[in-house]
């Protein structure tokens, strides 16, 4: 049983049939998955949902498929972790992380929108599939195509992480590295998409893709004990995350799922290197200005962000700031994540931490309030980042007089 | 001056389902216009009621983004090419 309805203009709300179609004809505004809420708040209850499987598929009829799932079985549902000791370096009262640095198959939240576009994909007919990426959803439709049994087309920009190439190029896709950034592999792909007939997840099948951002949402409350928190930081590359995040926990209050009232502050984190999203937050423009990246935080370097002015809205009407991490910084969080909660986050990841951090110290993150960091992808991804700054091992002959030598003489080192 | 413009998806039932028309114009703000006279109803769909290019429309001179050049102003040449492409979700 469906209750994808449609879809829907985000700017003009013109209305159109449940396509692979996703700008509006009209106004050019992107357009969204549309649901029958009375029929889902007839059927979904927090029972039904704790009983169902531990994945993103828990909250199928909130998802924008008609049938039964076909990708993803097992993506999502990861570990919201109580962030104890980061919590006592930082001094605040309640902290979590949501931990999509383990999410499956590929260790970042894009798992979560590729289980929808693909499923989605197979509805709607298409025998190939395609993306433009910044290295995670490039890994991801990568492997879940494979496994789903599409044809894949990747395209990348060509200096991303080495990891990042591999990773992708172990499940056999066409990877096309283009010379450019994200930006220029994103309007050249767009060209392609209207010339090839395939889906590609983030531009002709996007409407649906991006709803599987809200499952990230979905699960902090549920796991939160059907409470949204005080706060929550989030990375922001396009913009979309944020705005998933935030719709996923109005979506669950509409449904009378949560316990208490929505009362959630999401706030922004982006790089000094590419803030598009965080300068017009800061500065309280009306308008997004584009930038050429250059940052560390390769996943986030997108200049010029499709959701943007939709993230800001989110962050201004919730009551939430931006803030923005330089790469020394962004190295710094990963380090300190990593030492206080043993999570390794890829770039991004340094990026949310370090925001946090920013507002905390500022006061727009209260130290008695709950907040949870969305940590969005792992760090075996981006050594190449954080190489330099993680030190070497002692290395030593394999005796034991070596080893006391070198290890256990230096200074500082109590038996 | 003859410029090539390659034409998104969503319009090309206003330009005859043509993916790319040729045009005589010297600037990004003179194309606009221009197109709007060979195809009626385009510069509404790009443009605000204001005559400024949507926030959600990009548009590209020879591949590079015309907001880090000299937006609507911006000048164009004989053999020049322009894309406009929609907004697009990341990833």
């Amino acid at each position: 049983m469906s209750f994808l309805k449609g879809l829907r203009c985000r700017e003009c709300a013109r209305e159109y049939p449940k396509e692979a179609i996703y700008v509006c004809e009209y106004c050019f505004g992107s357009l969204e998955a549309a649901y029958d809420y009375d029929g889902i708040k007839q059927v979904l209850t927090r029972e039904k949902i704790e009983k169902g499987p531990k994945s993103l598929w828990r909250y199928r009829e909130l998802l924008p498929i008609d049938g039964e799932p076909t990708a993803g079985f097992y993506s999502g549902f990861t570990p919201l972790v109580k962030a104890d000791r980061l919590a006592r370096e930082w001094g605040v009262r309640e902290l979590y992380i949501k931990d999509d640095s383990v999410c499956h198959p590929t260790w970042s939240f894009k798992d979560r929108v590729v289980a929808v576009a693909l499923s989605r994909a197979r509805e709607l007919g298409f025998d190939t599939v395609a993306c433009a990426s910044t290295g995670n959803l490039a890994n991801s439709v990568s492997a879940n195509a494979a496994w789903a049994g599409f044809k894949r087309y990747i395209f990348i920009p060509a200096n991303l992480e080495r990891a990042k190439i591999i990773g992708s190029l172990v499940y056999a896709p066409n990877l096309v590295a283009v010379s450019g950034n994200y930006d220029e592999v994103n309007r050249l792909c767009s060209e392609i998409a209207a010339k090839y007939a395939w889906g590609f997840v983030n531009i002709n099948l996007r409407a649906y893709y991006a709803e599987g951002s809200k499952t990230l949402g979905f699960e902090i409350a549920e796991q939160l004990g059907w409470r949204a928190p005080r706060h929550v930081v989030a990375p922001a590359a396009s913009g979309s995350l944020i705005t998933k995040i935030w719709k996923a926990f109005q979506e669950f209050e509409k449904l009378g799922l949560l316990k208490e009232k929505l009362n959630t502050s999401i706030h922004c984190a982006q790089p000094e290197g590419c803030s598009p999203i965080a300068d017009a937050i800061a500065s309280k423009s009306d308008t997004i200005r584009p930038v050429k990246p250059e940052t560390i935080a390769k996943s986030l370097a997108i200049g010029n962000p499709a959701d943007g002015y939709y993230a800001k809205d989110v962050v201004m009407q919730s009551g939430g700031f931006s803030a923005k991490a330089t790469d020394d910084e962004i190295r710094e969080g990963i380090k300190l994540l990593a030492c206080t909660e043993g999570i390794f986050t890829e770039t991004a990841g340094g990026v949310t931490v370090a925001c946090a951090k920013k507002l905390i110290e500022q006061g727009r993150i209260p130290r008695d309030e709950s907040l949870v960091l969305a940590i969005t992808g792992n760090g075996l991804k981006t050594q190449e980042a954080i190489q330099s700054a993680v030190g070497e091992a002692v290395r030593i002959e394999p005796n034991l007089s070596s080893f006391e030598e070198a290890v256990m003489k230096r200074p500082g080192v109590k038996v | 001056m003859a410029v090539k413009v390659r034409i998104p998806t969503p319009l090309q039932k206003l330009a005859e389902g043509k993916g790319e028309v040729s045009v005589q114009a010297s600037s990004i703000q003179d194309l606009l216009n221009t197109l709007e006279k060979n195809y009626p109803g385009m510069k509404e769909r790009l443009c605000d009621p204001s005559g400024k290019v949507r926030r959600f429309v990009n548009i590209y001179l020879n591949e590079e983004d015309i907001r880090f050049l000299s937006k609507e102003e911006t000048p164009l040449k004989d053999g020049d090419e322009v894309s406009i492409v929609p907004a697009i979700a990341g990833g």
